[in-house]
């Protein structure tokens, strides 16, 4: 036992990981999700703002992130548009435009929202923490053209859009750098702009202080935080779906984790089972 | 003075800045606006500079037969074909039905999100050849990533849900990120923070110079 194990091909453990996600998307086990008082926080403060206010909204990431980022991307929109917002996204990483405007597109399509005037996407700008500064001299200053090449200050969305103080949220969906903390630091804590995030599971720890702080008011982290958040919503998003896949490869992880240690141990005692 | 005087501009400008936090007035803040819109188009410029350091740095390799060089001459073309087609096809070239449209959604999207989803193979394998508990700190952080990994899937929360609440999975691991993880990463942040605000005293009293010439 101990001298297969000591043996094992890695490619049986990519074939059992590979298994272990593919089986539970083809056939659910729709496991219960417990909602965590961040994504319920995060949910509220979006209930919480006015009807019809224009929201700020960036997707920092960019194909990588797809599993994780566009289902709270979507729910968020939907979520937005059901309150009949105007939703200004933009764009600080280069891979990610074209994603973005696809899903953005997308849910604006399904809830026969306008674009230019119920929704608009000012693109991508390079820069990072210095187009966050510069939107807060006037947002068509850092981006006088959206991503469809029209004039920013022509749109009838951008009539009520002069600043950060028009708008009475910020919702930050970003997989990295730049993204959740930089708003926070450039544009949350100088601009005092109410902010809440979604962000992978991997980076989420990085954000707690924040949450802790008040600086964030609620936060998706990763594709638990994105089902949650669909659980809220009620709605059977490709996150709820994917929690399946994603406990089945954490508890292989773990498994793989406890086996791992075990053929050492067994291996010093010097035991040949 | 070919030294000092880019000092003095560093210094001049990193003072102004400064002051431009705290002093609203018009007499500040123009040019500090104007000089925070001028760090962005400094900044694209960084994309002409990078493609022309990979394109010079690749075709070198593919010049003398290096090897691996078969990969940085599939680089050199995607480079060249995607810049090219993109500057052909002009404003709108991400639109529907595009060439470009075409290579970021065939090609980009899926070998962005293949990298991406290739780590959890990885991790897998990691997990059972690396990831070896030898010491108690290292026994420690195993029981902290098995507590933290499975409580935060539904699955953690189904197994334990037959024990009292303080003992299950999703509670021991919010425990566990809102109190010990929480405060390692403040400490970690505020650390940070202070680093970056020495770093940026040295650079404007100009004790700082790597950035002149590598010289420290």
């Amino acid at each position: 036992m101990l001298r297969f194990f000591e043996n094992l091909d890695r490619r049986w453990l990519f074939l059992l990981m590979g298994l272990l996600v593919l089986l539970p998307l083809l056939f659910p086990l729709a496991l219960p999700l417990t909602v965590s008082p961040r994504v319920r926080n995060f949910h509220d403060a979006i209930a919480k703002i006015p009807d019809g206010s224009t929201v700020l909204m960036p997707c920092d990431y960019d194909p990588g992130g797809i599993p994780e980022m566009v289902p709270m991307t979507r729910t968020a929109l939907k979520q937005l548009f059901d309150k009949n917002c105007k939703v200004v996204v933009i764009c600080l990483w280069n891979g990610g435009p074209g994603l973005v405007d696809r899903v953005v597109r997308s849910v604006a399509d399904e809830n026969h929202k306008v674009d230019g005037v119920d929704w608009v996407n000012l693109g991508f700008k390079e820069g990072r923490e210095a187009v966050m500064v510069v939107m807060g001299q006037g947002i068509a200053n850092a981006f006088p053209r959206d991503y469809k090449g029209r004039d920013t200050r022509s749109l009838p969305i951008m009539k009520r859009v002069r600043d950060y103080s028009s708008f009475p949220l910020l919702v930050s969906i970003s997989s990295g750098y730049p993204g959740t903390k930089e708003w926070v630091q450039q544009v949350q804590s100088r601009f005092h702009l109410p902010m809440v995030a979604g962000v992978t599971a991997v980076s989420a720890p990085e954000y707690y202080p924040y949450l802790q702080s008040g600086q964030l008011l609620g936060l998706l982290g990763g594709m638990a935080g994105a089902a949650e958040y669909e659980k809220i919503r009620d709605e059977k998003g490709t996150a709820t779906r994917g929690m399946d896949a994603q406990s089945m490869a954490h508890v292989f992880v773990a498994i793989c984790i406890l086996l791992g240690n075990w053929v050492q141990w067994r291996k010093r005692k010097g035991g040949t089972a | 003075m070919k030294r000092e005087f880019p000092l003095m501009i560093t210094a001049a400008v990193g003072l102004f800045m400064i002051l431009s936090f705290f002093v609203p007035h018009q007499l500040v803040s123009v040019p500090a606006d104007f000089l925070q819109q001028s760090a962005i188009v400094v900044v694209a410029f960084g994309y002409v500079l990078g493609g022309a350091n990979a394109l010079k740095l690749n075709a070198e390799t593919v010049y003398k037969r290096n090897p691996g060089w078969i990969y940085k001459l599939i680089l050199v073309v995607a480079l060249v074909s995607t810049v090219e087609i993109g500057v052909a096809e002009g404003p709108g070239f991400l639109d529907d039905g595009k060439r470009s449209r075409w290579i970021y959604d065939q090609l980009y999207s899926p070998m962005a999100a293949t990298m991406f989803s290739m780590l959890a193979f990885y991790i897998a394998s990691a997990a059972f050849r690396a990831f070896r508990i030898r010491t108690v700190e290292a026994g420690l952080l195993a029981i902290a990533a098995l507590i933290v990994m499975l409580g935060r899937v539904p699955i953690g929360d189904l197994a334990t849900s037959w024990l009292p609440t303080s003992l299950q999975l999703p509670t021991l691991q919010e425990w566990i990120m809102e109190v010990p993880q929480n405060a390692a990463k403040r400490a970690i942040l505020i650390g940070a923070a202070l680093g970056v605000m020495a770093t940026g005293l040295r650079v404007i009293l100009g004790i700082e110079r790597s950035y002149l010439s590598g010289e420290d």
